[in-house]
C-alpha cells in the first residue's frame, strides 16, 4: 500500500497556502491584507508547479483512495491555473475590502475540494471532497451581503444540500449492496448486487456530481449565482467546480460501475442532450449578460458530458474531456473577465464597446465565438475531439444534437457580439484596466491553446 | 517559411500590422492594403510558374500540428488549387483598389479583408481535413463581420441568417470529416493519405452517410438548390467588395471541396449517387436561371445567376462519376474548374459594378433606371461585357467553361447524362434572355427616375473592374495556359473516382 504524502504535494501546497493566508490575514490590519492574498496565490502557484512536475510519473494510487492518473494530473493543473486567474480578477475589486483574506482563502479551499473531487476513487473521500468544494462556494456566493447575492447563495445552498443528501444516501446504498466504498471494490461487488438498489444508489451519487457540474436537472442554481453573486465569484463557481465534477463523473462511471449495470452511455447521452438543449433555449431571451453566460455554461456542461457518455467505447473520450475542460475554463473565464472589465450586466450597455476599446471587444468576440467552437480557439479543438468521441462511441445521434445546439448557440452569442461592434456612439464608462488585460490574456490563451493544442495533447 | 506559407500568411501579417497602427489614416491604410494584395498576387503567380503543368503537388509543407489525432499543417498546391489561389489574390486586389477612398473605417475594413484573404488562400492550399475546416469555418466568421459591419439595408438580419445557415453547414461538414477520420485505418485527417487509401470502402452504408454529411456541408456553401436560401439576402445587404468576395471566392469553396475531398475519398459512394448529384446540378441550373429572371433587384439577380452557374459545376462533377467515356468526363471536370475561375472573375466584376450603381444612387431596382448608357458610357460598356461573359458568349471565359461542361456531360455517352446536358443548355438560353433584359432595362431606353444621379466610373473603380474582365477575355481567347494546368488534375480525379 502506498502512503507517501509526497504524492499529494500539490494538494498540500494548496492547503498550506490557504492556512498560511488565513493566519496571516488574521494578524494583518483590515485594510492591508495583500500579504495574505499573496500567500494564497503562492499556494496555488506552488500547487500548479508541483502538479506539472508530478504529471510525468507513472499511474499510481495513494492512500487507497486517491488515484494518480492523467485525469487527476489534468485536474490538478487546470484547477489551480483557473483559480489563479480568478484570484487575479478578484484582487482589483477586493483591494482594501475588510474580508479580503476570507475571500481568497475560501476560493483556494474550494479549489482544493475540486481537485480532490476529481482525484478520489473512494466514495467516502468523494463525499468529503464534495463538501469541501461546496461549502466555501456557498459562502462566496453570498459574499457581497446584498439581496441578489443572498438569494443566489440560498438557492445554491439549498440545492447543494438536497443533492448532497441524495449523494450520501446513494453512497450508503452502494456500500450496502456493493460491500465496499472504493471504486475497485464496488466494481466487483456491484456485479452481484441487486440491480434495482444498485441503480438507485448510482443515480444518487450521480445527482451530487451533476449538481457540481451544473447539469440538468440539477442546474437551477447556475443562472442565479451567475447573475446574483459578485462577478468574480460567478466566474469561479461556473468554471472551476465543473472541472473536478466532470473528472469525478468520468472516474466514477468508468471505474466504479460494472458494465451491465444501467445503460450508462444512453443514460448520460440523454442527460447531455437535455442539458445542452435546455441551456441553449433558456439563453435565447436573456438580456443580462451574466445570466446569459450562466445558461451558456449549462449548455457547455452538456457538451462536456458527451465524452463522459462515450467513455469506454472510444479512445478519444478521455483526451476530449480533459482538453475540453481546459479550453472551457480559459474561455469562460475570459468572457467573465470582459464583464468585469466593462462593469455592466445589461446586454444593451455593451453597444459601441469596440469603438472605446477594440482590444477588449475583440477579446469578447474571441471568447464568445470560442464558446461556439470557432477555430482556431481551444474549444474548437475540444469540440472536434468531442464529436469524434461521440461518433466513435456509437453515439452519432448525440453528435448531431450537439452540432445543432452549437448552431443555435451562435444566435445568442451574436446578440451580444453584434451591438459591441455596432456603428454607434462610442461606449462611455470606466473600464477596469486590470480585468481588461486579463480578458485579453485569456482570449490570447484560448487562441494559443487552440493553435498549439497538439503540443498540449501530446504532453498530456 | 516556404513561399506558399508566406503567400498564405502575408495578408494576415499585413492585417495585424494595420491593427497595430491606430494612427494610420484612411488613405494610407487603403494604399497599404493594395500593396499587400499586389505582393500576394505576385507570390501566387510565382507559385504558378514554379509549379508548371505537373501532375503532382508542389510547394508542399507538412508539419505536425496535433499528432495525437494525426492532423498536421499540410499545405501544397496543384493544378486544382493554383487557379483558385490566383483568382483569390486577384479578386482581393480588385476589392482593395475598388474600395480606395470609399470604405468607411478603412483601416478596420482593410484588416478584415486581409485576414479573410489569408483564410481563403489557406483553404485552397490545405491538404489536411482539419486545417481545411479551420479555414472553412473562419471564412464564415470573416464574412459575417463584413456584412454586419459594412453592409446596408437589413444587414444585421442578413448577416445572422448567413452565419447560422452556413455554420450549420460547416458543422455537418465537420461530422462528415470525423466520419472520414474514423473510417481510415489508421485514423488520420491527412488528405493525401485518405486519397491514397479511401476510407470506408468496405462499408457502403456508412460511406453513403459520410458523403451525405460532406455533401450537405459543401452544398450549403456552393450553394446548391435547395440549400441556397441564405445567398440572396447576404448578397443584397453586403457591401460591394463583400459581395464580390462572397460570390467570387467563398462560393468556390464548396465545389472545390467536392473535387478535392468528396470525389477522391469516397469514390464508390460518389459513383453510386452520381445521378443524385446530376439532378441537384440540373435543378440549380434551371431554378437559378428562372428565379433570376424574375428579379427586380440587380444584386439579387446576379446572386441567383450564381446559383445557376454553380449548378453547371455540380452537374459536371456528377457526370464525372456517372461512368461512360473517360475523355468526356475529364473534359467535364476541366470545364467545372474553369467555370469556377470564370465565374469568380465575371461575378466579381458584376458585383463591383452593382456596387458602383449603389454608390451613386443608393438603389438596385432595375425598374428605376434606364438609359444609363447616355450618362455613364464606360460603366455601360463594362456592364455589357460582364453580362456577355456571364451568359457564355464565345471569346470570353464563360464560353470555354460551359462548352467543356456540356460537351463532357453529353459526350460521356449515357442517355440520362445526355438529357441532363440538354436541360442544362436550356439554362443558358434563360440566362441569355435575362441578361439581355437587364441591359435593356438599365442601360437603354428612356432615362429612369434615378438615372440622373448616375455618374461614370471613377479611376479606382475602373482599375478594379477592368483587370477582371480582361482576364476573362484572355481565358476566352487563349485558354491553354489555364487548361494545361487543370487537365492533369482532372485526369487524376476521374481516375480516382473510377477506382
Amino acid at each position: 500500500m502506498n502512503e507517501n504524502p509526497a504524492d499529494l504535494l500539490p494538494e498540500l501546497c494548496l492547503l498550506a497556502g490557504a492556512m498560511a493566508g488565513l493566519l496571516c490575514g488574521m494578524f494583518s490590519p483590515r485594510d492591508r491584507q495583500w500579504p495574505a492574498v499573496a500567500l494564497c496565490a503562492a499556494g496555488l502557484a506552488a500547487g500548479l508547479v508541483t502538479a506539472a512536475v508530478a504529471a510525468g510519473r507513472p499511474d499510481a494510487t495513494a492512500f487507497e483512495a486517491f488515484t494518480l492518473d492523467p485525469v487527476t494530473h489534468a485536474t490538478r493543473i487546470i484547477v489551480p491555473a483557473a483559480t489563479l486567474l480568478v484570484v487575479a480578477l478578484a484582487a482589483g475589486p477586493l483591494r482594501g475590502h475588510p474580508r479580503e483574506t476570507e475571500f481568497h482563502v475560501l476560493v483556494v479551499l474550494a479549489a482544493l475540494g475540486t481537485i480532490m473531487l476529481g482525484a478520489s476513487s473512494d466514495l467516502l473521500v468523494l463525499i468529503a471532497a464534495y463538501l469541501l468544494a461546496s461549502i466555501p462556494a456557498y459562502a462566496l456566493a453570498g459574499f457581497a451581503k446584498d439581496a441578489p447575492g443572498t438569494e443566489a447563495a440560498l438557492k445554491y445552498y439549498l440545492m447543494g444540500a438536497l443533492l448532497g443528501v441524495f449523494m450520501l444516501a446513494g453512497a450508503t446504498l452502494l456500500y450496502g449492496t456493493g460491500r465496499g466504498t472504493s471504486y475497485a471494490a464496488l466494481r466487483d461487488g456491484l456485479a452481484e448486487a441487486p440491480a434495482g438498489a444498485a441503480a438507485v444508489g448510482v443515480v444518487g451519487v450521480l445527482a451530487g456530481l451533476m449538481f457540481k457540474a451544473g447539469i440538468v436537472p440539477a442546474h437551477f442554481w447556475v443562472p442565479d449565482v451567475a447573475e446574483g453573486a459578485p462577478p468574480a465569484v460567478a466566474a469561479f463557481v461556473t468554471t472551476v467546480p465543473k472541472i473536478g465534477a466532470f473528472a469525478a463523473l468520468y472516474r466514477f462511471t468508468t471505474e466504479a460501475l460494472p458494465a451491465h449495470l444501467l445503460d450508462r452511455p444512453l443514460l448520460l447521452a440523454v442527460v447531455a442532450a437535455a442539458t445542452m438543449t435546455l441551456g441553449n433555449l433558456a439563453a435565447f431571451g436573456q438580456d443580462n449578460v451574466r445570466r446569459l453566460l450562466g445558461y451558456s455554461t449549462i449548455s457547455q456542461a452538456g457538451y462536456l458530458l458527451v465524452p463522459v457518455a462515450a467513455a469506454g467505447r472510444s479512445g478519444l473520450a478521455e483526451t476530449a474531456l480533459l482538453f475540453y475542460l481546459a479550453a472551457y475554463a480559459v474561455t469562460n473565464l475570459g468572457a467573465f473577465a470582459v464583464v468585469m472589465a466593462a462593469g455592466r450586466d445589461d446586454l444593451a450597455a455593451y453597444t459601441g464597446l469596440a469603438r472605446r476599446c477594440p482590444l477588449l471587444a475583440v477579446s469578447l468576440a474571441v471568447c464568445l465565438l470560442g464558446l461556439v467552437g470557432t477555430p482556431p480557439t481551444a474549444v474548437f479543438l475540444g469540440k472536434v475531439l468531442m464529436f469524434g468521441a461521440a461518433v466513435d462511441g456509437r453515439l452519432a445521434w448525440l453528435a448531431v444534437v450537439a452540432a445543432v445546439n452549437s448552431v443555435a448557440s451562435v444566435f445568442y452569442y451574436l446578440r451580444w457580439i453584434g451591438p459591441v461592434f455596432a456603428r454607434s456612439a462610442a461606449w462611455e464608462g470606466r473600464l477596469d484596466g486590470r480585468a481588461r488585460w486579463l480578458a485579453c490574456g485569456a482570449a490570447a490563451g484560448s487562441l494559443v491553446l487552440g493553435v498549439a493544442g497538439g503540443v498540449v495533447l501530446s504532453v498530456g | 517559411m516556404t513561399v506558399l506559407s508566406l503567400t498564405i500568411f502575408l495578408p494576415l501579417a499585413a492585417a495585424l500590422g494595420l491593427c497595430a497602427a491606430p494612427r494610420l489614416g484612411d488613405r494610407a491604410a487603403g494604399w497599404a492594403w493594395i500593396a499587400a494584395c499586389a505582393a500576394d498576387l505576385a507570390l501566387t503567380v510565382a507559385l504558378w510558374i514554379g509549379h508548371g503543368n505537373g501532375t503532382g503537388v508542389s510547394h508542399e509543407t507538412n508539419l505536425r500540428w496535433i499528432p495525437s489525432v494525426r492532423a498536421g499543417y499540410h499545405v501544397g498546391v496543384d493544378g486544382l488549387s493554383l487557379p483558385l489561389l490566383a483568382l483569390t489574390a486577384l479578386l482581393f486586389l480588385a476589392c482593395a483598389v475598388c474600395s480606395l477612398g470609399r470604405a468607411k473605417r478603412a483601416r478596420a475594413f482593410a484588416a478584415l479583408f486581409l485576414a479573410l484573404q489569408t483564410v481563403c488562400l489557406g483553404l485552397f492550399a490545405a491538404l489536411d481535413l482539419l486545417l481545411f475546416f479551420v479555414f472553412f469555418d473562419l471564412s464564415i466568421v470573416g464574412m459575417y463581420f463584413v456584412i454586419a459591419g459594412w453592409g446596408h439595408g437589413d444587414r444585421t438580419r442578413s448577416a445572422l441568417k448567413f452565419f447560422l445557415y452556413t455554420f450549420l453547414g460547416s458543422l455537418v461538414l465537420l461530422l462528415g470529416f470525423i466520419g472520414l477520420y474514423l473510417g481510415a485505418e489508421p485514423h488520420t485527417f491527412d488528405m493525401a493519405e485518405l486519397i491514397r487509401t479511401p476510407p470506408l470502402s468496405g462499408s457502403p452504408g456508412t460511406a453513403a452517410l459520410v458523403l451525405l454529411a460532406v455533401g450537405i456541408g459543401l452544398a450549403v456553401k456552393t450553394p446548391a438548390v435547395p440549400f441556397h436560401t441564405w445567398l440572396p439576402p447576404a448578397h443584397t445587404d453586403a457591401p460591394a467588395a463583400g459581395s464580390a468576395i462572397l460570390a467570387g471566392v467563398l462560393l468556390k469553396m464548396g465545389p472545390y471541396g467536392l473535387v478535392r475531398i468528396a470525389m477522391p475519398m469516397l469514390p464508390d459512394a460518389w459513383r453510386r449517387y452520381a445521378w443524385l448529384v446530376i439532378v441537384i446540378g440540373v435543378a440549380g441550373v434551371l431554378y437559378g436561371a428562372l428565379v433570376a429572371f424574375a428579379q427586380e433587384n440587380l444584386k439579387r439577380l446576379v446572386a441567383y445567376t450564381s446559383v445557376n452557374h454553380m449548378g453547371y459545376v455540380v452537374l459536371a462533377l456528377g457526370a464525372a462519376g456517372a461512368g461512360g467515356e473517360e475523355a468526356a468526363r475529364r473534359l467535364a471536370v476541366t470545364g467545372a474548374v474553369t467555370q469556377l475561375v470564370s465565374h469568380g472573375l465575371v461575378t466579381g466584376a458584376l458585383f463591383l459594378l452593382a456596387g458602383v450603381l449603389y454608390d451613386r444612387t443608393g438603389a438596385y431596382d432595375m425598374g428605376r433606371f434606364g438609359g444609363i448608357a447616355g450618362v455613364a458610357p464606360v460603366f455601360s460598356g463594362l456592364l455589357t461585357a460582364a453580362a456577355f461573359a456571364s451568359l457564355g458568349l464565345p471569346g470570353l471565359s464563360g464560353f470555354i467553361a460551359e462548352f467543356q461542361i456540356f460537351t463532357g456531360v453529353i459526350g460521356s455517352g449515357g442517355g440520362g447524362t445526355a438529357v441532363a446536358g440538354a436541360l442544362a443548355v436550356a439554362g443558358v438560353l434563360i440566362t441569355t434572355a435575362l441578361f439581355l433584359r437587364l441591359l435593356q432595362r438599365t442601360l437603354l431606353g428612356p432615362p429612369g427616375e434615378l438615372t440622373p444621379r448616375m455618374t461614370d466610373m471613377r479611376r479606382p473603380e475602373l482599375a478594379a473592374v477592368a483587370p477582371l474582365l480582361v482576364s476573362s477575355l484572355v481565358i476566352g481567347i487563349a485558354p491553354r495556359f489555364l487548361l494545361d494546368t487543370i487537365e492533369p488534375v482532372s485526369a487524376a480525379v476521374v481516375r480516382l473516382v473510377d477506382r
